[in-house]
């Protein structure tokens, strides 16, 4: 009966979003209020039904009723309840129905704050987000029906795979489409200004803490991934270049294009078509990476072959989205006008390559994740494009891109001249380069990539340093006042830049100084992984809920004093037989103590891995930088301020002479 | 500067940039791509002997050794018409087993055996890589083409 209800509240919100996706933007067109008034109620309650489905899931999960085929397929009754939980989205149907509850609610949040938006244009945005919602929905009902009964019912279900049972994979999925859906916001922004015809100052701030919002829980989605992968996978890796980690990586990119050029549209009123057509290139890269992840494709383009309705759903769909956004792009950027004008040197410049260097870099990802699959469906053959491919196009092109992230935030909107500007940062540089010189001498070995990435690094906090240095002593008051004194979103860019630099930091020292040694270990038997020595004291049987379990004793010892001790286990699970590495780490502020298990060896001996990882957390410390850093921008009280102000065009007035 | 020249130095440095980076995207593809190529051919010496490549097929069961160090194995990758002894040294993934598929990336050596530098898992037991499949497909088609039963 609760699968039943489930489906009809999907059938219902289907209906809700066609209201809420046609009859506002003909409203909008035709200047009719009460037509363009539906938009609101129509989205809240889509998201009622949207939500009442949503748990009617859940409670088919919770419940272990596997007679509806989705919960027998990734779900079991000795699951705990957690892990039944997050297996509404461990497989297709139920992940393309959270990306669904996903969008409901940011539309629902765009009801509840956009009371300041001149009618057209809410009822515009709602419109836009109704009809993404209705592909969903048609979608969900048609081809991927996560209520679908099996009869007869099993009796007991298939599981989830061990890999996701996980509190990371918990929370890992829900922020990571909270981020990919929250660029349908920025979308619909971007086509609501374009049907209005008014792509000015005052779109670009009602667009920026929506971008900012998404841009932040997509940032923190990718390191959950990352770091998941890192404990979880046994192997001690972080990134792996993998098509499903490029899947959310594109659109970062390109958000973080779209975040930087947002501010040159607000702040100057330059970049508008520009802007437009990142935020339809975000939005549609996040479709891209929902589908690539969700559809098998991956795996094969054969999946399609194997359930073709879903396949050509999904490629109608994109094309749907991607060409109606750039036809209704082409008809309208024309009359959209160019902006303020700007000299060779000024800050829009070093924004605007910025742009260039992160879209040529999502190009370079985005060629090297779908080349095999375009061999593959050419039947040219089977091939796979390997991570050092990545690294190789990568790193070139964002290594000038943070160079300029240095300089860009000193230099003067319109124009700036390059001898002051050289003359102010020369301190900085010099710096930089002295400390990145000399710090690889005092870890260890020097190699000229350590150096160089540590130059990228503290080069970025030199000129940040400086950069709130000069602002704050060029404010009168006393320090607390000066410090409040600064917009939060200046700070926020401080911040998140600050969180690059710690990032690089991160993936140089740990790239240049970690120790990895698989080696098999007797009862008793050390390892040295300097300055750590690693003693094994064996295995024992362990039993948990729903596997039998291998569970290891290391200690770790540093200068003869016990630092850790470390259980690392071999997991086997009983409904599926897969085994599964669960790796043990000390974690610490300079490096990782990482001890995986491997297979057992004759007299209680073990093959183990025993890595070092120095500076590893700081990876991820710098991505949780990133996202402060964004929160601190949306916290800024100008877009939240109740303003007729906002739709006069700032900074316009002047003129550039160039 | 006049427009016209500003211009012009936009264009060539967009150009400049796109080069660059064309330039890095051939390089990098032409060093990193790696083909895949089935028992069947390595056994007809179609694979390159110089270069990486990857293998793919099912794991003969009994045939995985264990050397004394403890991480160096051998097993035998099939494709049910051909056979091609692998060695590997370090852990083998979770889900690595004998009789059920896998990849391997490295190179041939010069006894013949297949070095692998990486032995690849994947996330789900079910789950057949696909270059594994395509092995097994092409074997069957092979041995059928050849007048045999076809294999199960």
């Amino acid at each position: 009966m609760i699968p039943e209800i489930g489906h009809f509240a999907l059938i219902l919100a289907l209906i809700l979003a066609l209201v809420q996706g046609i009859l506002p933007l003909i409203g909008a067109a035709t200047n009719q209020a009460n037509f363009m008034a539906v938009a609101r109620p129509a989205a809240q309650g889509q998201f009622v039904f949207v939500a009442i489905a949503f748990a009617c899931l859940a409670y088919a999960f919770l419940a272990n009723d596997f007679s509806v085929k989705y919960v027998a397929t990734n779900s079991n009754s000795l699951l705990p309840a957690q892990y039944r939980f997050s297996a509404v989205w461990g497989g297709h149907e139920g992940s393309i129905l959270l990306w669904t509850l996903t969008l409901s609610v940011w539309t629902l949040l765009v009801t509840l704050f956009s009371r300041h938006l001149p009618q057209a244009m809410a009822a515009r945005v709602l419109g836009v987000m109704g009809l993404i919602s209705i592909g969903f929905l048609l979608f969900t009902l048609m081809v991927s029906n996560p209520f679908e009964r099996l009869l007869p019912a099993a009796l007991e279900g298939r599981d989830l795979n061990p890999l996701l049972q996980d509190p990371g994979m918990v929370i890992h999925p829900p922020i990571l489409y909270i981020g990919y859906v929250g660029f349908s916001v920025a979308f619909a922004f971007a086509l609501a200004a374009l049907m209005g015809g008014r792509l000015d100052a005052a779109w670009a701030r009602w667009s920026r803490p929506w971008t900012t919002a998404a841009w932040v829980f997509l940032t923190l989605g990718i390191a959950l991934g990352s770091g998941w992968a890192y404990y979880e996978l046994g192997w001690g890796g972080w990134w792996f270049w993998d098509p499903v980690e490029n899947a959310s990586f594109l659109p970062w990119l390109v958000g973080t294009a779209l975040i930087h050029s947002l501010a040159v549209t607000e702040k100057r009123g330059t970049f508008k078509s520009w802007t437009v057509l990142l935020a339809i290139a975000a939005f549609s890269l996040s479709l891209l990476g929902t589908f690539l992840v969700r559809s098998g494709v991956l795996t094969s383009v054969h999946a399609f072959a194997t359930d073709p309705k879903r396949g050509v759903f999904i490629l109608i769909f994109l094309t749907i989205v991607i060409g109606a956004s750039l036809l209704l792009f082409a008809w309208r950027a024309p009359k959209v006008g160019l902006g303020g004008k700007f000299a060779l040197i000024s800050r829009e410049t070093f924004l605007l390559a910025n742009n260039v260097l992160l879209l040529v870099a999502t190009g370079a990802v985005l060629l090297g994740t779908l080349y095999p699959l375009f061999i593959d469906a050419l039947d040219l053959g089977k091939i796979s494009v390997g991570p050092p491919y990545f690294d190789a196009v990568f790193l070139p092109l964002m290594a000038p891109a943070i160079f300029l992230m240095g300089i860009g935030p000193f230099a003067r909107w319109k124009e700036q001249s390059l001898p002051e500007l050289a003359k102010r940062l020369k301190w900085a540089f010099g710096v930089a380069l002295l400390s990145a010189l000399l710090m690889p001498l005092t870890l260890g070995k020097w190699t000229p990539l350590i150096s160089f990435g540590l130059l990228l690094a503290f080069w970025v906090i030199a000129t940040g340093v400086y950069g709130v240095w000069s602002r704050l002593s060029q404010t009168p008051g006393t320090m607390m006042s000066r410090i409040a004194k600064q917009s939060p979103s200046w700070w926020g860019m401080q911040v998140a830049h600050l969180g690059i630099a710690i990032f690089i930091i991160g993936v140089t020292l740990v790239k240049g100084y970690e120790t990895e040694r698989d080696v098999r270990m007797a009862l008793g038997s050390a390892v040295a992984v300097h300055p750590y020595s690693f003693t094994f004291r064996g295995a024992k049987p362990q039993a948990g809920p729903n596997y039998q379990a291998w569970v290891g004793t290391v200690e770790v010892f540093k200068n003869d004093k016990l630092v850790a001790t470390l259980h690392p286990e071999k997991r086997n699970y009983f409904s599926t037989g897969m085994a599964m590495t669960e790796a043990a780490i000390d974690t610490g502020i300079t490096r990782d103590l990482y001890v995986a298990l491997g297979e057992p060896l004759e007299n209680g001996a073990w093959s183990v891995r025993v890595y070092h990882k120095p500076f590893v957390d700081w990876i991820w410390g710098g991505c949780v930088l990133m996202a402060l850093g964004g929160l601190l921008a949306i916290s800024d009280r100008r877009y939240r301020l109740h303003q007729r102000s906002a739709n006069a065009s700032p900074t316009l007035t002047v003129e550039s002479q160039a | 500067m006049k427009p016209r020249h500003k211009k012009l130095l936009w264009v060539l440095g967009s150009l400049s940039l796109l080069g660059v980076a064309t330039w890095l995207v051939l390089n990098a593809l032409d060093k990193n791509l790696n083909y895949f190529y089935s028992p069947t051919q390595v056994a007809n010496h179609e694979a390159p002997s110089n270069r990486s490549f990857r293998l793919g097929g099912l794991v003969v069961d009994g045939s995985l050794k264990r050397q004394t160090d403890g991480l160096t194995v051998e097993f035998v990758v099939t494709d049910t018409a051909s056979n091609i002894p692998v060695r590997y040294k370090g852990i083998l993934p979770d889900l690595f087993k004998e009789g059920k598929s896998v990849v391997a990336q490295g190179k041939l050596g010069a006894d013949g055996h297949f070095v692998a530098d990486q032995v690849l898992a994947k996330h789900d037991e079910n789950y057949m890589p696909p270059e594994a499949a395509k092995a097994l497909e092409d074997a069957r088609k092979i041995n059928a083409n050849a007048g045999k039963a076809p294999q199960p």
